[in-house]
């Protein structure tokens, strides 16, 4: 299981209600289902990947982020997963309002747009940034609202969410983001981790 | 039609009240098994058959000598696998494979019933089919699953007995029947009155029932069961074992001939008068109404595990109307999955084989069995 869903993993109690939001193949359902007792459902719009997810057993409704989420009552889930899939949605502030909405608390993570490897491929080639969180090329890929640790941090102030845990990947180092460190966590991580609530 | 022979038969002597107000005293239940019961007996499904199937799910049909209508399903090693699951399958109420219908003889009158068979409903038909819960001494079903009319009878029966299934699997249904299928079934229902031979549902006599009618309420109905797509794609403009158009009436396309072949071997296994009956319980299904207008509520009673599944091309009873049960569970954080799968074979895709489906319910319950 990679870096990013064990650390997603550790910060979640448990026996918990929990929405996998694009949980694709489920490697992270199953996890929690059985290293945390998780009442683990998902939410996947590839019919593949939801069939994959049904052959593990998996609770996984085919649908959409953008549409299908409004049918989960308030609070009906102690946490929301939303996995990588933020900077694909047409309108990420409706969907980040959504997975508050619905959970107590969300987990994001993003790919980090302010990683020194993105900014040094824009800045050497003069080219759409390809990186090994971001391997498409600019015509098709599905991220069309990119951000950087540092915007997602500010769109967080700004809005009155609060940030409980903000953690920074690099490679298979994890690390604490915090206020004195943010230029350099903005600078260094090629993903952002945050447990938000509003 | 003579088919006493070969049909297993519960008489059930409890009083069931149906919804129009009429209690029946007795009646008989026509049913099939397949696979054995463990000790346990927690390995039993029971499965509900659509609007003009029957009891004999899987293998060869004895009555009609063709395959059962979930061949493709149900069956040793396929996704309802018998090997592993007691499957039972009743014909239901209304029907015309033994169960108590509109052909069987009204005590009162020494001939069929005809018309003066009480109008059942969806309700009725899960009430009947339960006693063979008590018959089988299965105090919990593994499963529940049916497509199309089965779909709304899954739907009636967890609504109804909460703790009576663990898993449920309504394929390609609705929780209510939309204005443009009850104008589909009314138009099947006025092709057989529009038969002389119908007399007002009085044809006891072999020799005239009204074969026409319910012939063209087969075609009719069997063109909705397709789509567009898969329709041009098998038929498209072919003509019929001729070269060219010959400017008549005669089957010139492929597709007419195919219809009225359709149309033809089904009057020699079907009811018309049932066809009237399993129609209207059709059209009168509106599980919201039965909560007043929460869907939600009627699934707020159980545990279950609900699986549901659509298909793309299945326009009759579409994605969304799948999706709305999809969404009433979900409002009441029910454990629900859902899958729509991918298909040019419209609502007749929960029939055939269509490899995603099949094993997408392989899946699901092979998964929750080894989780109980």
């Amino acid at each position: 299981m990679k870096n990013e869903f064990q650390v997603i993993a550790e910060l979640i109690e448990k026996d918990k209600k929990v929405l996998d939001v694009g949980c694709g193949d489920g490697i992270l359902m199953e996890f929690l289902k059985n290293n945390k007792n998780t009442n683990i459902r998902g939410l996947e719009i590839s019919k593949s990947k939801v069939q994959e997810c049904i052959a593990k057993g998996l609770t996984v409704i085919e649908g959409n982020a953008e549409k299908d989420l409004k049918q989960f009552p308030d609070k009906s889930f102690e946490y929301v997963v939303l996995s990588q899939t933020l900077q694909a949605f047409l309108n990420p502030e409706l969907v980040i309002n959504e997975l508050l909405r619905v959970g107590k608390k969300a987990i994001v993570t993003i790919p980090n747009f302010g990683y020194w490897r993105v900014r040094l491929h824009l800045l050497i080639k003069g080219t759409m940034p390809i990186t090994k969180t971001l391997p498409d090329e600019w015509y098709n890929t599905p991220n069309i609202h990119m951000c950087s640790i540092k915007d997602f941090v500010y769109f967080a102030k700004s809005r009155n969410i609060k940030i409980f845990k903000s953690l920074a990947i690099n490679n298979q180092n994890v690390s604490i983001i915090n206020d004195r460190n943010l230029t350099i966590k903005n600078f260094f991580a090629d993903l952002g981790i945050f447990l938000i609530e509003k | 039609m003579n088919t006493e022979n070969n049909i297993k038969t519960l008489i059930v002597k409890k009083p069931l009240k149906l919804d129009c107000g009429k209690t029946i005293n007795e009646f008989p239940i026509a049913y099939e098994t397949y696979g054995s019961l463990n000790k346990k007996k927690d390995n039993a499904i029971l499965v509900f058959h659509a609007l003009t199937g029957d009891q004999f799910v899987t293998g060869l049909n004895p009555i009609t000598k063709k395959d059962g209508w979930w061949s493709y399903a149900v069956g040793p090693d396929k996704a309802i696998d018998t090997k592993k699951y007691f499957v039972i399958c009743a014909n239901v109420m209304g029907g015309c494979m033994g169960s108590f219908g509109p052909s069987h003889e009204d005590p009162n009158t020494g001939s069929a019933f005809g018309t003066n068979f009480p109008v059942i409903t969806i309700n009725d038909m899960v009430n009947a089919q339960y006693n063979l819960l008590d018959h089988f001494g299965i105090d919990k079903l593994f499963s529940i699953a049916g497509g199309s009319m089965g779909g709304m009878q899954v739907l009636q029966f967890i609504s109804n007995f909460p703790d009576k299934a663990k898993t449920v699997i309504p394929i390609a249904c609705t929780s209510s029947h939309s204005a443009q299928n009850i104008a589909f079934n009314e138009l099947g229902r006025q092709a057989i009155a529009a038969d002389s031979n119908w007399k007002d549902g009085d044809y006891s006599s072999k020799d005239s029932i009204p074969n026409k009618g319910l012939a063209v309420a087969r075609m009719a109905a069997h063109i909705t069961y397709l789509s567009k797509k898969g329709l041009q794609e098998k038929f498209g403009r072919k003509l019929q074992e001729r070269e060219d158009l010959k400017f008549g009436f005669d089957a010139d396309f492929q597709i007419e001939s195919y219809l009225r072949y359709q149309g033809s071997v089904f009057v020699d296994r079907f009811d018309a008068n049932s066809y009237l009956y399993i129609t209207r319980a059709m059209d009168y299904f509106d599980l919201a109404k039965q909560f007043k207008g929460n869907l939600s509520d009627a699934f707020r009673a159980t545990r279950a595990k609900f699986f549901i599944i659509s298909f793309t091309s299945d326009w009759l009873y579409p994605t969304q109307e799948n999706k709305d049960i999809v969404i009433a569970l979900n409002s009441i954080g029910a454990d629900v999955g859902f899958v729509e799968i991918e298909s040019d074979k419209g609502h007749d895709s929960f029939l055939l084989d269509v490899p995603d489906f099949l094993s997408a319910l392989k899946n699901f319950l092979d998964k929750s069995y080894t989780e109980n």
